[in-house]
């Protein structure tokens, strides 16, 4: 402790391997991912003249006499869109998960093919296959209604206010529901088979096992597969493009923040864009996911117990 | 175990991808990639200037890709055979690029010499910007009247800057023989006669009395208001007292157009709600609808396609009232300021504004027609019979296009065109009252239109 020249202990070596291995991803995320949204962001401070405007546009954006309504309508349609999918998706792919786990079902890697087939698919072709389902002039959907006696039941879903939306988004619901069930098939697998056996023979039904058993050893999945569908939803354009145009008629009602962002950043038909309120577009986007994000992560996820499996 | 079946599940979607990633490719409107062949093209025309002797190169900027065997084969050909020294190339570009192409060019001194037009703002501003040449002084723009010449001129009307070219006209196409087995032997000309001859349709029920969808809105807008609106408001009249702030949206002329809309739904498919663009086309095309509100470019569409057709204008209130049509200006012909050869532009362009190229183009493009005030006759009979609709009635164009149309997102503000697709679709789909629309557009415009007298 005395003589201060040689140090006792050896100063650990620089942990190059590291750098080695975080370095591509680091790089090719901060120049494709990070500089972007950041740059997005200093653009939607900015005047069209290309001044500084602080929060100007926010503020326009929220409460302009012609831009707040279309912004809270898109956030109001965007949260009906991401309570179906909460609603109605994930449950069915949680109970697609589960059928497909149990042993006594054939041909699983099948089913599990064909259900997740249609999340491969361009949008453009989802869009496509169901506008022609649902034609008034030339779908199906009427004849099969009709050969069940529902033919009474058949309305132009696509084109009216209170409908589009609800069909659009159950679209979108059947598309991607094969992720929950993949996720929550994974989740399944790795519960190890000595407990629900264990649990078997201390007579428990199949329901018991999975409201006590499956259910807790999954929770962290069903916490992520939230977190997916709040992020995919919020960040949604492409199925409302090619369904309903870029206007995402009847009257704005299947307008999501996508749609929004697209016509204020781009423009529309006779419409000019402005990126800069386009930008500012992005940015609320980037702020309600952000925070939705954070809510999932601090309110639930960290309160989640996690069994060893 | 699981890892394995994964395995096999990733392969198939792999497989899934690359097998619709071509269809998902071509879907994509009119994509980039005829562009990259655009200036290729335009770089040859500028040096060869000295070449030989009187020999001049001329290139034509455009976006009407779709034209260019009908320039190569029937027009150029034609010029060249009376102005042997002027060599000319068509060299477009994909539709959706042009606009933001030809402006590079323009600033980088490539562009051709001869500039196809856009109607109204774009073009404006490239000549507010000098690089449109201004054609105050080329003889053949008397052949033209002032509605043909309002797309390409100043706001003041002092300069024009592009020859008008080519316009579109509306009216409704009706299915010849569905009129026959019914009837019918007259067209319509009144509002009473049009509404007694939908009620004759729909009560027979053989027909679906129109063929419109109201999905994708542009219709409602387009070939509804605009088209039957000119008769309400007086065409031209009407359309500068809105520009001149004398007239309002919410006066009867505009109210009564939205009334005489919300009272075509009962004549319009079953689920019109969700019938888009293609979805009218086609089913009018299978001989399902007796007539089909249209514009004129429809007519190429459906001749050849089974379906015989007719063409009648807009119906007017009275008897014997003035009628109007809308006639819209399209595509003209504007020359770069910074030419080489603009003696050779000219002279081109002067050849653009004969009779000559009028019969040539029009009868080229069927629906596509000249704006020269002279009379071109039509091989067809049904491009003829809406042309025709010039000779009895008076032309006006779209009251959304000219000024009205500069609601500038930047400023929060609302485009008069976008929110009549909106709305004009609600008011026939019935979720929205006329008065109703009529308010909510007009305050859209006063927002931030402030008419100057």
């Amino acid at each position: 402790m005395a003589s201060l020249p040689r140090s006792p202990r050896r100063r650990p070596p620089i942990p190059w391997h590291l750098a080695v291995f975080l370095g591509p991803a680091v790089l090719l995320y901060s120049a494709f991912m990070v500089f972007p949204l950041l740059d997005s962001l200093r653009l939607s401070m900015l005047a069209p003249d290309g001044g500084f405007a602080g929060l100007e546009n926010y503020q326009r954006l929220l409460t302009d006499g012609n831009l707040a309504p279309r912004f809270w309508g898109a956030v109001q349609n965007n949260l009906v869109f991401f309570g179906i999918h909460m609603l109605v998706q994930n449950p069915i792919g949680l109970l697609l998960a589960v059928l497909l786990s149990t042993r006594v079902l054939r041909g699983r890697a099948v089913y599990r093919t064909l259900i997740f087939a249609p999340t491969v698919l361009s949008v453009v072709i989802i869009g496509f296959i169901w506008k022609l389902i649902l034609s008034p002039l030339w779908g199906v959907a009427e004849g099969g209604l009709d050969a069940i006696g529902l033919g009474s039941l058949f309305e132009p879903w696509l084109g009216l206010q209170g409908s589009a939306l609800i069909t659009v988004s159950l679209m979108s619901v059947w598309q991607f529901v094969g992720i929950p069930m993949l996720l929550f098939s994974a989740a399944l697998l790795a519960i190890p088979d000595e407990i629900i056996e264990a649990a078997r023979v201390d007579g428990a039904g199949p329901l018991r096992i999975f409201s006590r058993i499956q259910l807790p050893m999954i929770a962290p999945t069903v916490g992520i597969v939230a977190i997916l569908t709040f992020v995919g939803n919020f960040n949604a354009f492409d199925l409302v493009y090619s369904v309903q145009g870029g206007l995402a008629g009847p009257e704005f009602s299947t307008d999501l923040l996508g749609t929004l962002f697209y016509r204020t950043f781009f423009g529309f038909q006779l419409q000019s864009g402005s990126p800069t309120l386009g930008a500012t577009v992005a940015g609320m986007m980037f702020l309600m996911i952000l925070f939705g994000v954070c809510l999932f992560l601090f309110g639930v996820q960290r309160r989640l117990v996690r069994y060893e499996a | 175990m699981f890892y394995k079946r994964f395995g096999t599940l990733a392969a198939v979607a792999v497989l899934a991808v690359s097998a619709c990633a071509s269809p998902g490719a071509t879907v994509r409107p009119s994509g980039s990639t005829p562009a990259s062949s655009a200036p290729v093209a335009s770089g040859t025309a500028a040096p060869s200037a000295t070449t030989g002797g009187s020999q001049v190169e001329l290139t034509i900027e455009s976006w009407r890709n779709d034209d260019l065997t009908i320039w190569q084969d029937k027009l150029i050909p034609a010029f060249q055979a009376k102005y042997p020294n002027i060599k000319v190339t068509f060299a477009p570009t994909a539709p959706a690029d042009y606009n933001g192409i030809l402006d590079s060019k323009l600033k980088g001194g490539t562009a051709g010499d001869l500039i196809t037009c856009r109607p109204f703002d774009a073009s404006l501003k490239l000549f507010q910007q000098g690089q449109l040449a201004s054609l105050n002084d080329l003889p053949g723009l008397k052949n033209f009247g002032d509605v043909a010449k309002s797309a390409w001129i100043t706001d003041d009307g002092k300069d024009a800057f592009c020859v008008p070219m080519a316009s579109v006209i509306h009216g409704f196409i009706y299915n010849t023989d569905a009129f026959t087995k019914l009837g019918i032997t007259k067209t319509p000309t009144t509002v009473d006669e049009f509404k007694a001859v939908l009620d004759q349709i729909a009560k027979d029920g053989t027909y679906t009395p129109l063929a419109m969808g109201t999905k994708d809105m542009w219709e409602s807008a387009t070939m509804g208001f605009q088209n039957i609106g000119p008769n309400y408001w007086k065409g031209e009249d009407g359309r500068k007292a809105l520009i001149a702030g004398t007239a309002k949206f919410t006066d009867k002329p505009y109210v009564d157009t939205w009334k005489e809309l919300a009272s075509w739904k009962p004549y319009l498919p079953k689920g019109h709600e969700a019938i888009a663009y293609p979805d009218a086309q086609q089913y009018f095309e299978s001989g399902k609808a007796a007539i089909y509100p249209a514009g004129s470019w429809d007519i190429s569409y459906f001749e050849g396609k089974g379906v015989k057709i007719g063409f009648f204008g807009p119906p007017v209130a009275k008897a014997g009232d003035e009628c109007y049509v809308s006639d819209h200006t399209d595509i003209g012909m504007g020359m770069n300021a910074k030419s080489a050869h603009q003696a050779e532009a000219k002279q081109f362009l002067d050849w653009v504004a004969s009779d000559e190229f009028a019969t040539l183009y029009a009868n080229a493009l069927p629906g596509f027609y000249s704006l020269s005030n002279n009379p071109v006759t039509l091989e067809d009979k049904v491009a003829q019979q809406a042309v025709d609709l010039r000779k009895s009635c008076k032309s006006t164009i779209r009251n959304s296009y000219q000024i009205l149309s500069r609601g500038d997102t930047e400023k929060g503000q609302k485009n008069l065109e976008n929110e009549l697709w909106a709305v004009t679709a609600a008011v026939i789909n019935g979720t929205k009252t006329p008065e109703a629309a009529a308010k909510e557009i007009q305050d859209g415009l006063d927002a931030w239109y402030k008419p100057t007298n």
